[in-house]
């Protein structure tokens, strides 16, 4: 396994073009129609899971709530959009009741230590979820059973339409961990650098020893909380505020002025997101449809009916 | 074969499928130290120790969660409920987590989970600790529901749950584990199919349909009821979902008559889906209506006698049985 200081970060760069270019074909697609039901955007929020997977092992676990497009390509892993799994790259959803799933990281955290093995899970939500019964439950337990489990809450200061001050009582959403005897810290979300970082540093502290950390990320969603949302709850001027720290321009700037990407050599990062963008666009255009009664094998394992 | 209680049944069954399997482990309110709120889990935790027997704070929600994930990385959980009346403050992880996961991954993820504990009315616990949920989880795809009402049932049922590897429900019976029956010795394999009925007891007049804690009210009213010359045969389900209607079908086509008896409410219950089924594939067998014994439409008192009044009793049984007869 890379040590995270020597994982590329042109890599790390190119991959959270992807899932820019990634979200962007996704925002076309859904207003064509050709993506039904929900569909949630992950567009400026790219540093916040391409830092934290550049700072584990593949072999560590990743579950993270409905805003996955970003989660997933990150995993290489593909699905259907609130719901997106890759048990071959760890990536254990994708899930849309918010908070349920955070009580399944701590599950997988909680096999993780019964087997004696020293990966960690990485559970990410949103700040909405740190008000649902299921989140306190969750962190009690993994604090009393003392589990390898970071959570990230990714505070993009908006529940839907509902601020981080309109629904929660206390300041700082870290401030919760407090309350569970974990660990907590604040994180820019907009600086791949410095989650990267801090994720590792967590990690690696819980490799030594079991343990439970909270990390507040906070960052900015540049889209509205899904695609029916004009997000009209928020100012243009607070936006255009947010846009300036682009996470994607930010680490490019970086990159450039330490001589290690050129103007050319970023077109053609961004040039092959786009044409990968397009080849799954293409593929997805082209796969046949599910047959019908296929749908009796998906209720159990086994495909026995009821 | 050699007489033991339902409890002895079910701490045989836990004991021996975490013997078997390092990746099964069992996980509830006062399921080690305490011994287990109804002493199901006697001797386990120091038998098998902390790792694999373990208590939790009241989190039904997230000790269920846990469970789940665990299960999607090659865990085998056996999460206790005390009572199911609690698992629906887990609602959202039984119906939405464990069911669900199959198909939204794709198939990639299975989820080999046991959900198991005392469900139905006991005597005198209230509105809110006497739910029977066995209709409420019959309804979700993706769960297996079972309701064993002897010991021979509960140890072969919560071995084959342990081992399925979906989300199975074992909904046992407060009142029933001081109960006792023959089961195999402890040296033979135990293991009764999910989704297979058996018949308790045969006759030729009447079908009646049970399940947990109805067998016994309809075993003795059968008792009673052969002195009159009305011969019933006895259909236990021991599984709620997958149902086994071939075998209903089968009793029904001999006798002709059906009651159902069943210890839920009775709106959509589950005697409701059995009575669409029967008259839905073998109407032309029936020579009356089918009729149902369950709770009353009411929440739950407190009062015994008022409990009595709501409770499936074998008076009401037998008033049944004697309507569908025309006796």
């Amino acid at each position: 396994m890379q040590p995270v200081e020597q994982r590329d970060e042109v890599e790390m760069l190119s991959l959270m073009l992807l899932i820019r270019r990634f979200e962007e074909r996704a925002s076309q697609q859904y207003q064509a129609q050709k993506i039904g039901g929900f569909c949630h955007l992950y567009i400026g929020q790219e540093a916040v899971v391409t830092g934290a997977i550049a700072a584990v092992r593949p072999d560590d676990y990743v579950i993270t709530a409905y805003r996955d497009h970003g989660h997933a390509c990150c995993s290489r892993g593909l699905g259907g959009s609130m719901h997106f799994f890759d048990k071959r790259h760890h990536m254990y959803g994708g899930h849309a009741i918010v908070a349920a799933h955070v009580p399944l990281g701590v599950g997988l955290a909680f096999a993780i230590k019964y087997r004696g093995e020293d990966r960690v899970t990485l559970c990410f939500f949103g700040d909405g979820a740190i008000n649902q019964g299921s989140f306190h439950e969750a962190l009690n337990l993994a604090a009393l059973y003392r589990l390898p489990i970071i959570f990230i809450c990714e505070n993009n200061l908006f529940a839907m339409g509902t601020s981080v001050k309109r629904s929660t009582s206390l300041k700082q959403i870290v401030d919760r961990a407090e309350g569970y005897d974990i660990p907590g810290e604040i994180v820019d979300g907009m600086n791949f650098r410095e989650v990267r970082d801090k994720v590792a540093e967590v990690a690696d502290s819980i490799r030594k020893e079991s343990h439970p950390a909270f990390l507040e990320v906070r960052t900015y969603r540049y889209r509205g909380h899904s695609m029916s949302d004009p997000a009209s709850y928020r100012t243009k001027d607070e936006l255009e505020k947010y846009r300036l720290d682009d996470p994607i321009i930010r680490l490019r700037a970086q990159l450039t002025r330490e001589g290690k990407l050129t103007n050319e050599q970023f077109d053609q990062l961004d040039k092959r997101a786009k044409e990968t963008v397009l080849a799954a666009v293409k593929f997805a255009e082209e796969s046949p449809e599910l047959p019908v009664e296929k749908l009796y094998d998906y209720v159990y394992f086994n495909g026995a009916k009821s | 074969m050699r007489e033991i209680t339902y409890r002895q049944a079910l701490n045989e069954a836990l004991a021996e499928e975490l013997e078997r399997d390092p990746n099964v482990f069992l996980m509830g309110e006062e399921v080690a130290e305490y011994q287990g709120a109804y002493k199901v889990s006697a001797g386990l935790l120091q038998r098998f120790g902390p790792r694999r027997i373990i208590d939790t704070p009241i989190s039904e929600n997230g000790f269920a969660g846990l469970g789940i994930g665990a299960a999607m990385v090659g865990l085998r959980p056996i999460i206790e409920f005390m009572t199911f009346s609690f698992s629906l403050v887990a609602f959202d992880q039984v119906v939405n987590n464990a069911p669900n996961m199959f198909m939204m991954s794709g198939g990639q993820f299975n989820i080999p989970i046991t959900f198991r504990g005392p469900n139905g009315p006991a005597h005198q616990l209230g509105a809110t600790h006497s739910h029977a949920t066995e209709n409420f989880y019959a309804s979700v795809p993706g769960l297996k529901v079972c309701t064993p009402a002897t010991p021979r049932d509960a140890k072969g049922l919560l071995k084959t749950a342990v081992r399925d590897d979906n989300p199975v429900l074992v909904l046992e019976a407060e009142l029933l584990y001081s109960s006792k029956g023959m089961v195999e010795p402890p040296d033979e394999e135990l293991l009764i199919p999910l989704g297979k009925a058996e018949v308790k007891r045969e006759g030729s007049d009447v079908t009646v349909v049970c399940y947990a804690q109805t067998v016994p009210i309809a075993l003795k009213v059968a008792a009673q009821l052969e002195e009159e010359g009305i011969s019933a045969e006895i259909v236990d389900l021991r599984s709620i979902k997958p149902l086994d209607e071939q075998a209903i079908f089968a009793s029904v086509a001999k006798t002709h008559r059906v009651v159902i008896v069943e210890q839920d409410h009775p709106f959509c219950g589950v005697g409701a889906e059995i009575c669409y089924r029967i008259q839905k594939d073998i109407f032309d067998a029936l020579d009356a209506p089918i009729l149902r014994v369950s709770q009353e439409d009411v929440p739950m008192p407190y009062n015994e006698h008022l409990e009595h009044a709501v409770l499936p009793n074998p008076e009401k049984l037998i008033a049944a049985i004697r309507r569908v007869c025309y006796a």
